[in-house]
């Protein structure tokens, strides 16, 4: 196991519990953004592009999107 | 040492349940879910990867290169786009609980009215 | 069952499940020891079989293009059903003038919106040959019609994507790819045989049908997600409205 790989590793074991334990909904979707872009450098790092092409166009335009409409609704 | 990424895929399963178990309020509980469902493709890639493997784009390796296996990507792949579709129904099911209760606490939701 | 009560709960047997996934992860070969043959059979055969260098591309859409039709109706499906529980009776109403506009984000949006389709173009057709495809440009191709509403203003985004076109498009691109696959029953081979012209790998026109229910796949996608986000903003225009 490289020094990279554990790296990556930590990264996303970090900000997992960064996310669920965020209560601000605003900070809930820059959390989840954040962890999208760990499991990203994740993905590339076990070899796998088109994996990590599909969490980045996912967790950078489509998830973001959806939940911050989600929060206005809510609040209006 | 050389199980830690299964480690971390039941890590994020778990921390994932604890935030839907826990939560107060619906937007949350969805983004839990999906972080629950983000640690099996952990787990997928995991188990296909190949010590000193490269990608399995053979467009610039020669193709008798060692390369990581790409079953599982192909099915990690499809399972993200779908996700989000998913999560964004749950999320539309929110915005009409809001809409007709008038609360996204989960907690205050307990009996089923007419 | 109150609060504290569901919470112990979770605590005791989140520690049973814990103890039961590490038993069974611990019984997984390895990291990196892989030794399963259809992994390694598959990146032996995939370039000189079916000409298409981007294996896990042609996995998708050929070796397992049955599945890849499974979930295209689930996306199908889902995107049906959050239009069924948003989509409002009053059909096209006027819609009030946004408050501000901006001259300078406009012209950046315009940029971003056309750098943003032609990258998406670019990903969907590259997809048997680099890292891409369908799935992923689909939803570059979606986000170019977000910004003319971030960058822009709603009524902007509305003129570029009315319902019944979105409905069309996302139609062909579901139907198409079960289209395809009929072709080449028609052709008299199995459902989703890859039966076109293979060029060269390498090139854009290479890898038979493989091209083309990529590009069904891009369709439905893109559509898909244009579809969703139009939806969700016009339910938040409308709560707008409501409350003035």
């Amino acid at each position: 196991m490289i020094p990279l790989q554990a790296m990556a590793i930590a990264l996303a074991a970090l900000f997992a519990p960064l996310v669920v334990l965020t209560r601000d909904l605003v900070r809930l979707t820059m959390a989840a953004s954040l962890y999208a872009f760990s499991l990203v450098v994740l993905f590339v790092i076990l070899q796998a592009p088109d994996v990590a092409l599909s969490e980045l166009v996912v967790g950078a335009v489509a998830f973001p999107i959806v939940i911050v409409v989600a929060i206005v609704m809510q609040r209006g | 040492m050389s199980y830690l990424p299964y480690g971390l895929a039941v890590w994020i399963f778990l921390v994932g349940l604890y935030g839907v178990a826990s939560s107060r309020n619906f937007v949350h509980l969805v983004v839990s879910l999906t972080v629950t469902q983000s640690s099996t493709y952990v787990l997928l890639l995991a188990i296909g990867y190949v010590k000193h493997g490269t990608a399995p784009i053979f467009a610039d390796v020669p193709q008798e290169r060692t390369a990581v296996d790409p079953v599982v990507q192909a099915l990690a792949l499809t399972d993200i786009v779908v996700s989000v579709t998913v999560a964004a129904l749950l999320l539309a099911l929110a915005v009409q609980v809001q809409k007709r209760r008038n609360t996204v606490n989960p907690d205050e939701l307990h009996e089923l009215h007419g | 069952m109150t609060r504290r009560v569901r919470l112990a709960l979770f605590g005791v047997s989140a520690g049973g499940l814990t103890a039961l996934m590490l038993w069974a992860v611990s019984g997984l070969p390895a990291f990196g020891d892989y030794h399963h043959r259809y992994g390694i059979l598959l990146n032996k055969v995939a370039v000189s079989e079916r000409h298409a260098t981007n294996v896990v591309t042609a996995i998708v859409f050929d070796y397992r293009g049955f599945d890849t039709l499974g979930e295209e109706f689930i996306l199908f499906a889902s995107v049906m059903g959050v239009a069924l529980l948003l989509r409002d009776v009053r059909e096209d109403a006027e819609r009030p003038r946004d408050a501000t506009h901006s001259d300078v984000l406009g012209l950046v949006g315009i940029g971003l919106a056309a750098a943003l389709l032609v990258l998406g173009l670019y990903v969907v057709a590259h997809g048997p040959i680099t890292p891409g495809g369908g799935f992923q440009g689909g939803i570059v191709l979606a986000s170019a019609f977000v910004i003319v509403y971030l960058a822009g203003e709603y009524r902007a985004y509305r003129r570029l994507t009315p319902h019944p076109a979105l409905d069309l498009v996302e139609g062909t691109g579901a139907g198409g790819y079960a289209v395809i696959g009929i072709a080449s029953m028609l052709l008299g081979s199995a459902f989703l045989h890859n039966f076109g012209p293979f060029g060269m790998p390498g090139t854009l026109a290479s890898a038979g049908s493989i091209a083309l229910l990529n590009i069904a796949v891009a369709l439905e996608v893109s559509a898909a997600f244009v579809l969703l986000f139009t939806e969700f903003l016009e339910e938040l225009m409308d709560t707008r409205l409501e409350t003035g």
